[in-house]
């Protein structure tokens, strides 16, 4: 520091503390909320000092969801989640790696053409394009379906270009000798490349988990079928029940509930989270 | 782009290439030329028929005053997500790099709205305003102000705004915190020296120099607040009262889906699509700048 100014130290301080305040607030309301019984919360004022039925609440959304928004336990809402993110984040992973490693390592005809293919998805978000890939989803019978939830997602502009970039400064001796010791190209990436570009793998993946977990339109669309519901989509469907009888405690624990994974990955794994955001954004 | 030493011509990179582009061409190109040619076309009331029209669609749109006043919403709601996002965290970013105590618990304790999904975040703000139970409309109340976001439009673009924007001050803040650390320190102790106090300093230091991340940064919100945000909007207001927060991504999901009128939802895809590739190569050609600079 350039000068010592206690002071302004002390405000630095202030400030931050009240900015934390202010940007967790909604979750200590939220938290407040799931612990209370249903009575409690439709009376003015709310409170804003936990009770003592979280454990209940927790229980009673786990296991049988909410009547009034057609019953699914969240339970089984979480799962779904986990492994759509999961079959997306590993799906983007591995389709990036392998062809970045084809466009980065091979000579061959059209290599510049896939390339700039791959890049017009990046300008392409699913919000733009909703009713043609809904209408080829549904001609594929894909409806209703972990593929149909996750395969359309899986492309990656942002993941291919990180991966390109991570090759792109790998020292060419790294194949030559390689090669001189007999490895061929399927080798060379599986024993040298893969290993060497583990935290960028790691830091993507942090990236991507939280991108494929919290997908709210693309579920919205394409699923019907109550037992296909995600946790993310779930909760809008109670809030539409919440307009005749509201069960805010229920709710808000399956809020908690639903950002719980994406937030937790963040925490314990910041400094890989850190590096993913802004490594995609180069 | 190519390596110097690389494999020669084979079926393989064909193969390592195909999971990628397979899955493009069905689900990015294809919807997307489908939606290009829709745009071109109206079909009758029963999904009969229809017909190709050129650009009538967009002539329809154009002259149609409900989808210019959505774009008009649109702008409006960006710029104000990407204000209140980005003073946000410019402020707690400056805070936090004077702090050297617990810099990374702060750190710790400002990221992790990232992760909540739009929809959740809407939920979360839509319980703190519900008009009979929510705690800020009973603390408004108490000051003689009567909330009802579900009939006034101003009252919902303020709840849209607000929780799109509490969720965007963390990305916000890992940047300003990043791009204010990378500054010299030499820099800003022979300014002290020089006399200039830390508010000057801010102003006339830290701030220039951090332009290119807050320039960078203004067009990431602006691609967030138009295509990330349709959670947010869809859990608080459905695009209402009466249209009032109706933003383009809402629209064109509204009007595909719930009016069923294919060919103006398609020429809305159309447009949306446009404005991605001019933000997106707006952000390239930043980056371009950002490597001369540093």
């Amino acid at each position: 520091m350039t000068e010592h100014r206690p002071i302004l130290t002390f405000i630095a301080h202030l400030t931050l503390i009240l900015g934390i305040a202010l940007v967790a607030f909604p979750i200590w309301v939220t938290f407040v909320a799931a612990s209370h019984e249903a009575a409690r919360m439709v009376q003015v004022p709310l409170p804003l000092l936990p009770g003592d039925q979280f454990f209940v609440n927790l229980r009673e959304v786990f296991v049988n969801g909410i009547a009034g928004a057609g019953g699914i336990p969240v339970g089984l809402m979480m799962m779904n989640s986990l492994i759509v993110a999961l079959m997306i984040t590993f799906g983007k992973i591995a389709i990036s790696l392998i062809s970045a490693f084809a466009i980065v390592y091979f000579k061959f005809p059209f290599r510049m053409a896939f390339f700039w293919m791959i890049f017009i998805t990046l300008m392409l978000p699913v919000e733009v394009r909703i009713l043609p890939t809904f209408e080829v989803v549904a001609n594929l019978g894909m409806l209703n379906s972990y593929w149909g939830l996750s395969i359309p997602l899986i492309a990656s502009a942002t993941a291919t270009f990180l991966f390109r970039q991570v090759f792109l400064t790998m020292p060419d001796e790294m194949l030559e000798a390689a090669r001189v010791d007999g490895a061929g190209p399927l080798r060379f990436f599986w024993d040298i490349l893969l290993p060497l570009s583990r935290t960028n793998i790691a830091a993507l993946f942090v990236i991507m988990f939280i991108y494929g977990w919290n997908q709210y339109l693309w579920p919205l669309l394409i699923t019907t079928d109550r037992s296909m519901v995600t946790v993310v989509m779930g909760i809008k469907q109670m809030l539409e029940a919440a307009e005749q009888a509201p069960q805010w405690n229920l709710i808000m624990m399956t809020s908690l509930l639903a950002m719980l994974p994406p937030v937790a990955v963040v925490i314990a794994m910041q400094s890989l989270f850190v590096r993913g955001l802004t490594e995609t954004e180069k | 782009m190519l390596k110097r030493v690389h494999f020669g011509t084979s079926v393989l990179p064909y193969l390592l290439l195909a999971p990628q582009i397979i899955v493009t061409l069905v689900f990015f190109i294809w919807p997307a030329s489908q939606a290009l040619y829709q745009s071109l076309l109206i079909e009758d009331a029963f999904g009969l028929s229809s017909e190709f029209v050129w650009f009538e669609n967009f002539e329809n749109l154009v002259s149609d005053k409900t989808y210019l006043n959505s774009f008009q919403r649109t702008a409006m709601f960006s710029f104000s997500v990407a204000f209140i996002a980005m003073s946000t965290a410019l402020v707690l970013a400056s805070m936090a790099d004077r702090v050297i105590k617990g810099a990374l618990t702060y750190r710790t304790l400002l990221i992790w709205p990232y992760a909540v999904a739009p929809v959740i975040a809407g939920a979360l703000w839509v319980f703190m305003f519900d008009p009979t139970l929510g705690i800020f409309v009973y603390a408004l109340k108490a000051i003689g102000y009567e909330w009802n976001h579900k009939l006034n439009g101003n009252e919902a673009m303020f709840l849209v705004v607000v929780a799109s924007a509490w969720k965007q001050v963390a990305y916000n803040f890992l940047f300003f915190i990043a791009a204010m650390q990378s500054i010299p320190k030499s820099l800003i102790e022979a300014a002290a020296i020089d006399g200039a106090g830390p508010v000057k300093r801010f102003f006339s230091i830290i701030f220039p120099l951090i332009t290119p991340t807050t320039f960078f940064l203004l067009v990431v919100n602006v691609v967030y607040a138009f295509f990330d945000t349709f959670g947010v909007v869809h859990a608080i207001t459905q695009g209402g009262p009466a249209k009032a927060t109706e933003i383009l991504v809402y629209k064109v999901f509204y009007d595909g889906f719930v009016g069923l009128d294919l060919g103006g939802s398609a020429a809305q895809s159309v447009i949306l699509m446009a404005i991605v590739i001019v933000l997106t190569v707006i952000q390239f050609r930043y980056i371009e700048k950002k490597v001369e600079y540093t």
